[in-house]
């Protein structure tokens, strides 16, 4: 089994705690991974890509092959888009829906979500309300990656583990909350 | 320690691997891609247990210096930076290849091409070649951990600096990498011959012709070296070369089962002649795949260029700039294309910008008032750093951005052209990287100049390193002579606007070397900061 997914964002958002727990539960149940971030100028509100790949042997590049991907997991509409070339034919375009408006000449919200609505296979969610919802308002990236895990063939509890990892330090509370904003992106996903 | 498997980013993955192959001191400058190998080590509890140095280095040259006079004493060291460092660090480098390492001496280069986050994509192996020492390219984060240990053994045995050479791919990618048994550090031991290091004439033409007599030994080295491999296959039509990670992109494109061609993997140079001869003979046509530039292809073709069929960069079977992907390689191998579908002419480029609230906004700000408004575009030189953002919208307010303290000196010569007025924009730690002495040529001529330096207190564009500069800005100003009152800082916020433009205009008048020092900590570090104390 391989999945392939593409992490996009605006630097700042914090798409890395998304590959973080998504990874922390591949390499757990006994998985390979590879994960290539972007690090430096871009991190200053520019666009951000990773690319995640798990596999249950050894995995040859650090980038996806174009057209590849099993899934584009996108904190932010308009740059889920930037990836298409990357998605393979029956690969998944997640997308949270609220856009993070930081230059001048950004398309109309309603175009960047008609494109999105075109891809066969797509999720678009509220993320940012879906974390509020459940009262962890910067809980967003974990609502993304609970959506994602409807998708990804590794056990859910992993997942929950991985959040328990990466918030260790931060208390029962910090840590309870996130999971909250996990369950609750993956119930839309169900859901919708 | 022995078998624990870590996930580690390449940097990650060559800072463990030279904990673990016996390091006692790393020397860095912070450049993207190379910055968290020097992280690593300053954060890992080993590190501090052994009390292994980690210090950051005021810049490039210092910390290869600094990493020769380590090798000087017998111990193993390790100096990093990205590719455009090494041409700071180019006189002691080039020349360690003449004095040759006591202790074992590791130089690692992070190259960036398609410049991620750099100026230029040059490639380091002209710099290995140029100096005619070893050079190890890994293709995994695994072969980076491994080679370090191959590095400092290599090191020791011929006593000559070796060149661990990587792209930003490799270095922010994350992978599973198997530690092995660690090694013990080396003892303080003073190099056998006490002349080995003093390179005067009659010394350094000894030691370069020992150098190049060596180079026979170094190609039987990479001859054997598990680094490079021959794998045959049973298409001779075309035979394939790839060096470092560009073995990844191809195999990529086999997963199904083995490539039908034969394959040469490089990890290790100089390029191993009788292997890559091996392949010339057996096969019609070479295609030659690396990172960076055609550098095993260029010389493969040779300035004829008649003969051996080569194709790669050369001859557009690969693009001739850039970074390589699965995708490249695959089209190149003759294969179809596929991609998925096209991005939506909608999608607007998202540039990088300066982060709300940081104090370079209010000083552009000032600087468009009192400078552009009055004399128009073309007078300010900049640098290297966050604030070389302030070329696009909406401040348009740098005209150049070249190598670390080019500010200054462009600023000096244009003054010297009949510039008027010249103004400099330098931030603090690139001040003291590469400013320091440029403005002592200004200030010796007693150019007429105006010279910001905007004090973030920290080296912001790597991700908030502490700077060199942090407390000691005014004092290095009047050190270099430049007249006290003539010296101002200043805090960069909206309420200071009039006071600052006000500052600046009396400074242009002033026939001579000024500077304006802007002052108020990067909002990002400050935020980290806030945070945790927050969690405290």
């Amino acid at each position: 089994m391989k999945i392939d997914i593409i992490l996009a964002g605006v630097g700042g958002q914090g798409i890395l705690s998304i590959a973080t727990v998504i990874g922390y539960a591949a390499v757990e149940s006994g998985l390979f991974l590879k994960q290539a971030e972007v690090h430096g100028m871009s991190q200053r509100g520019g666009d951000v890509q990773s690319h995640l790949r798990i596999a249950d042997r050894d995995i040859y590049s650090d980038l996806i092959p174009a057209g590849n991907a099993d899934m584009i997991l996108s904190v932010e509409p308009m740059e889920s888009l930037r990836y298409l070339p990357y998605l393979a034919k029956n690969g998944w375009l997640i997308s949270n829906t609220t856009p993070f408006v930081n230059i001048p000449d950004y398309p109309p919200e309603e175009q960047v979500l008609a494109e999105i609505r075109k891809q066969t296979h797509h999720l678009l969610l509220p993320a940012d309300e879906i974390a509020r919802e459940v009262g962890n308002p910067r809980g967003m990236n974990m609502v993304m990656a609970g959506a994602a895990s409807r998708f990804i063939d590794i056990p859910f509890e992993k997942m929950e583990e991985g959040i328990r990892f990466i918030f260790r330090g931060k208390g029962e509370a910090i840590v309870a909350s996130n999971i909250a904003a996990l369950q609750a992106g993956r119930k839309y996903a169900i859901e919708n | 320690m022995r078998n624990q498997k870590l996930l580690l980013l390449g940097d990650e993955a060559i800072a463990q691997g030279a904990l673990d192959a016996g390091l006692s001191g790393i020397y860095a400058y912070p450049g993207t891609p190379s910055t968290e190998i020097t992280e690593y080590v300053q954060r890992s509890a080993e590190s501090a247990a052994r009390y292994i140095h980690c210090r950051w280095s005021a810049n490039e040259k210092t910390a290869v210096e600094a990493a020769l006079g380590m090798s000087y004493g017998g111990k193993r060291a390790m100096a990093c930076m990205k590719h455009v460092g090494l041409n700071v660090a180019a006189d002691p480098f080039i020349n360690s290849g003449i004095t040759g390492a006591n202790g074992g001496l590791l130089i690692t280069v992070a190259d960036d091409p398609s410049m991620h986050s750099s100026q230029d994509e040059q490639d380091s192996r002209f710099y290995g070649k140029f100096a005619l020492v070893p050079m190890l390219e890994p293709a995994n984060q695994q072969e980076a951990y491994d080679m370090c240990f191959r590095g400092f053994e290599l090191s020791e045995k011929y006593r000559l600096p070796v060149m661990l050479r990587i792209t930003t791919r490799l270095a922010h990618s994350r992978a599973g990498v198997v530690r092995r048994e660690p090694l013990p550090e080396n003892s303080l031991q003073l190099p056998q011959d006490m002349r080995q290091f003093v390179l005067l004439p009659a010394i350094s033409r000894r030691r370069y012709k020992k150098l190049l007599e060596t180079q026979h030994a170094l190609l039987a080295e990479s001859e054997n070296s598990l680094f490079n491999q021959y794998v045959d296959g049973p298409d001779k039509s075309r035979g394939l070369i790839v060096c470092g990670i560009a073995y990844n992109y191809l195999m990529e494109n086999f997963l199904d089962g083995p490539c039908p061609h034969p394959v040469l993997k490089i990890g290790q140079y100089p390029a191993p002649r009788s292997m890559v001869a091996r392949l010339v003979d057996e096969v019609a046509e070479v295609l030659v795949i690396e990172e960076g530039m055609p550098f095993v292809e260029e010389y493969l073709r040779g300035l004829l260029d008649r003969g051996i069929r080569v194709r790669g960069r050369m001859d557009g079977t690969l693009p001739r700039d850039g970074e390589l992907n699965p995708n490249l390689v695959r089209l190149a191998l003759g294969m179809n294309d596929e991609a998925g579908p096209a991005v939506p002419e909608i999608v607007a480029g998202r540039p990088p910008a300066l982060c709300q609230g940081c104090g370079h906004a209010d000083t552009y700000d000032a600087m468009n008032a009192a400078i552009k408004a009055v004399f128009g575009d073309g007078h300010v030189f900049s640098d290297i750093g966050c604030y070389t953002l302030g070329a696009l919208s909406p401040y348009q307010a740098i005209n150049s951005c070249v190598d670390m303290g080019a500010s200054i000196t462009m600023a000096k010569g244009a003054a010297d052209a009949g510039l008027f007025p010249a103004i400099a924009v330098i931030g603090d730690s690139t001040f003291t990287h590469s400013g320091m002495t440029g403005l002592l040529d200004a200030v010796v001529e007693n150019a007429n100049i105006v010279v910001f330096i905007l004090d973030n207190s920290t080296t912001a564009m790597t991700g908030g390193q502490k700077s060199h500069a942090e407390g000691r800005l005014a004092q290095i100003c009047r050190g270099l002579g430049v007249p006290e009152e003539h010296i101002h800082v200043i805090v960069p916020l909206r309420k200071n606007h009039e006071e600052f433009v006000r500052i600046i205009k009396q400074e242009i008048e002033y026939k001579g070397v000024s500077v304006i020092i802007p002052t108020r900590e990067c909002i990002q570090t400050f935020r980290k900061k806030a945070k945790a104390k927050k969690e405290q």
